[in-house]
């Protein structure tokens, strides 16, 4: 790895392959809890087709749109500030913080909901999982939305640049895995039971 | 042993010089944060120990004594947590790891010198958190099984808070190391130019990585059962303990080689530095490393033979687990190869890594029997079991720690230990260590099981054994560390290269400056070439 | 804007896919149904991962960071299930 690898634009590789090998701890953290559900998916089938029907399909879709469409403004993002584009960057970051605040604004109206209903994570282990996976994933978009409006802050201080925008990109990377967890979790829970 | 009292310089010269309390705390030098680390740790490995001379203390009798059940399970279950989570899983990497990898491969500090900072204050925010835990001491042993962990009125909770910043701050440093190697090394330094140590701390650092975000997930799953009474683990709602065990064990059986590669590595440096001759099959032992690493991953269901777990995977993992010996197997044979016909300096690094050698050897070869299906039966569990994991931690990770600790000494302090006070040191805890630990072996064939305070009374008379043994080598060990402190006061001072060696540390001065390097050297050769080149530095 | 195009056209083929696994769900596919679902969430990862998470351009080495945790993974979800599926 002494030899000079080709310009690539956006962040340093050690900044990329550090944020890839958190994201690694990250994978191994969710996926103890994919094997849960595995396990208990194989030995109470019944129990997961039932109880997941008391799950809103509506609002789990419209989170998936939502965060979906949150990557998407992200990237954007990212390509602005590797051309420079200070505004875009901004309105990028903001959109970005908007549609994670509307995810988690669903989240705790499904939550009330379900609380309504007499549903809590001891109620039985497929709400157990729900809660704690849905929850998990919860609390990593409000830690997202804290460093995006920490980076807001410094992208209004003209901080990034197309020089130098190696936060946004590893925050970006964060994001995307924070999507890609719920990309699965939404059909397991939702959808599959 | 000089004739004229020549005085000690001051330990405050190179990265040691600046003062003050916001000096330390606020560091981003990666050999200052590696000391605290060093100390922080040592500190848990004198508690710990404290913890057995008690335990030990207990069982000279085999009815009630000197304290109770309860406080007997609570003794023990402290005494794993604190060894394990506290002392030997980030001893070497985080302290010595965290100070000479930037050294050996030629950098002036870590890839991300604020994390490696913040990684340190995890480790203590998790310490703080680990020690409150103490006002309700846990007694579920240190692999809190559920149901018991999930039931007990003790502070599984706290514990398990402040152990989750502990790994938190494991996988931290871990992920640095790894993009450290990849990126920092001087030019030059290809990956088989690099030293071995590099080699093992690399697989170790992935290990950590992988793998500790699991038990960090165990630790919040135990939390969700005891809190919002969840019951992924309970048998009465469901749940599966056997789960439990699968998520610790995946956890807990790639850690000991977290424990073993980074000992396995110092050894890989002092054997051919003391036998000056290039170690034998470089490759090999580079590559056994990460052999070791991967197939560590697949073997964790060995823990799990009695527990009710399925037959068919009891197999597989009973088959998995005897391939771990052969990339063992080579490392061990291959720092033999390089032994022989060597110059042989019996300098207290080098018996420290003989008797590395010698001890795991017994560890290793006593896993043979708790990973055959049929004689893990009979031994699971039993003190043949207590014994197997002394011999491999304490007979192979600690004492691996110790070498590397009396080999990088002058390096890290300016100072040279007093190899006569080393030497018997070394004695008194090799003896005490298999005075104490070696008649485990036999007890647990007789049916001593672990973890009993009270026990039949045929036992008494080995445990008698065990116990002054542990007296033995708690002496050892004090002798050990009033050997360093008095160096660290008086020591002669040491020059840039004691031992002659032709790594990278060697090259700068003891201890070294804060900028590791005046210019960052260009590599042009591997570092175990003894008898062919000259090595570098002045020694004198 | 030319830069921006790509990322669009790959969030609408992830809105077209989230369609497509919601409609089958309404679908009694006995079996089949985990399959499908758990093939358009890897197919919509694999997208995401590529083109919003810059994989595609990668080096070598980033690919091997990306995808080698994958691996152990499966490891602990195939090996506990070993256990759970034979008891």
């Amino acid at each position: 790895m002494t030899s000079d690898h080709p310009k690539h634009e956006g962040a340093p590789v050690s900044a990329r392959l550090g944020i890839w090998a958190f994201l690694a701890t990250e994978l191994l953290l969710f996926g103890g809890l994919f094997t849960v559900y595995a396990v208990y998916r194989v030995v109470y089938p019944d129990l997961f087709q039932q109880e997941h029907l008391k799950l809103n399909r509506l609002l789990g879709t419209l989170n998936t749109i939502l965060l979906l469409t949150s990557s998407l403004t992200m990237a954007v993002g990212i390509a602005a500030i590797r051309q420079g584009r200070q505004q875009a960057l901004k309105i990028a970051l903001t959109l970005t913080l908007l549609l994670s605040a509307g995810f988690l604004g669903i989240k705790y109206l499904e939550w009330s909901e379900d609380f309504s209903h007499g549903l809590y994570p001891e109620s039985n282990l497929f709400f157990g999982l729900y809660f704690m996976m849905t929850g998990l994933h919860g609390l990593h978009v409000v830690l997202g939305m804290l460093v995006m409006g920490w980076l807001l802050v410094c992208a209004r201080q003209g901080r990034f640049s197309a020089q130098y925008s190696t936060p946004v990109e590893v925050t970006g990377l964060y994001w995307h895995f924070v999507d890609l967890v719920w990309i699965y979790l939404f059909p397991l829970l939702y959808l599959v039971g | 042993m000089s004739e004229e009292k020549v005085p000690s310089p001051g330990l405050r010269r190179g990265y040691l010089k600046e003062k003050g309390f916001r000096s330390w705390a606020f560091t981003h030098d990666h050999k200052r944060i590696g000391i605290m680390y060093l100390i922080a740790t040592h500190l848990f490995f004198l508690i710990g120990g404290l913890l057995a001379v008690l335990l030990r203390l207990k069982l000279l009798t085999p009815g009630p004594a000197l304290m109770s059940s309860h406080a007997y399970n609570v003794l023990f279950t402290m005494h794993g947590a604190m060894m394990i989570f506290l002392f030997i899983i980030p001893a070497i990497p985080s302290s010595l790891g965290n100070f000479f990898i930037p050294l050996l491969i030629g950098a002036r500090d870590v890839a991300f010198p604020r994390l490696n900072l913040y990684s340190l204050w995890l480790f203590l925010a998790g310490i703080v958190v680990t020690v409150a835990s103490l006002l309700n001491p846990i007694d579920t042993g240190w692999t809190f099984y559920t149901p018991y962990s999930a039931k007990s009125a003790t502070a599984v909770t706290a514990l398990s808070l402040g152990l989750f910043l502990v790994g938190m701050s494991s996988i931290l440093t871990g992920l640095n190391f790894i993009v450290t190697i990849h990126t920092m090394r001087a030019h030059g330094m290809t990956w088989y130019r690099m030293p071995l140590f590099i080699w093992g701390m690399y697989a170790t650092s992935v290990i950590q990585v992988l793998a500790t975000p699991v038990i960090g997930m165990t630790f919040i799953l135990l939390v969700a059962e005891r809190i919002f009474g969840v019951g992924f683990f309970d048998p009465a709602k469901g749940g599966d303990p056997l789960l439990f065990q699968h998520f610790f064990w995946f956890y807990s059986h790639p850690v000991v080689y977290v424990m073993i590669l980074p000992a396995m590595g110092i050894i890989s440096e002092i054997i051919p530095t003391f036998s000056r001759k290039p170690i034998f099959g470089y490759k090999a032992i580079a590559y056994s490393a990460l052999a070791i690493a991967f197939i560590g991953f697949l073997v964790w269901g060995h823990h799990m033979f009695v527990s009710g777990m399925s037959t068919a995977a009891a197999v597989i993992f009973s088959f998995l687990t005897f391939f771990v010996a052969v990339p063992t197997g080579i490392k061990i044979f291959n720092w033999i190869a390089t032994l022989y016909r060597g110059s042989i300096s019996l300098d207290s690094p080098m018996i420290w890594a003989l008797t590395f050698i010698f001890l795991f050897i017994i560890g290793g070869l006593t896993g043979l029997f708790l990973g055959a299906l049929a004689t893990d039966v009979h031994v699971t569990d039993t003190y043949f079991l207590v014994a197997h994991f002394h011999y491999t931690m304490m007979g192979g990770t600690v004492m691996g720690l110790f070498a590397g600790l009396h080999y990088w000494f002058p390096k890290m302090t300016g100072r040279m230990l007093n190899e006569r006070w080393a030497f018997h040191a070394w004695w008194l805890i090799v003896a005490g260590f298999n005075v104490t630990f070696f008649p485990m072996f036999i007890l647990g064939m007789q049916g001593m099981p672990r973890r009993y305070a009270e026990y039949p009374a045929k036992y008494q008379p080995l445990n008698i054994v065990a116990t002054v043994g542990s007296w033995v080598l708690a002496l050892g060990i004090l002798i050990m560390f009033v050997n360093f402190i008095r160096a660290l006061k008086s020591g002669p001072p040491a020059p840039d290269n004691p031992w002659h060696g032709l790594t990278l540390e060697w090259t700068v001065p003891s201890p070294p400056p804060v900028e590791n390097f005046e210019e960052i050297p260009t590599v042009t050769d591997w570092p175990y070439s003894y008898g062919e080149k000259e090595e570098p530095g002045n020694d004198e | 804007m030319p830069a921006y195009k790509n990322y669009v056209v790959v969030w609408v083929v992830l809105l077209l896919l989230t369609a497509a696994t919601v409609w089958v769900s309404f679908l009694n596919l006995g079996l089949w149904n985990a399959t499908v679902a758990l093939g358009i969430a890897s197919l919509k990862a694999v997208l995401v991962a590529l083109y919003f998470m810059h994989l595609r351009h990668e080096i070598k080495l980033v690919l091997g960071f990306a995808t080698f945790p994958l691996l152990i993974l499966a490891l602990i979800i195939f090996g506990t299930l070993t256990d759970i599926l034979y008891r």
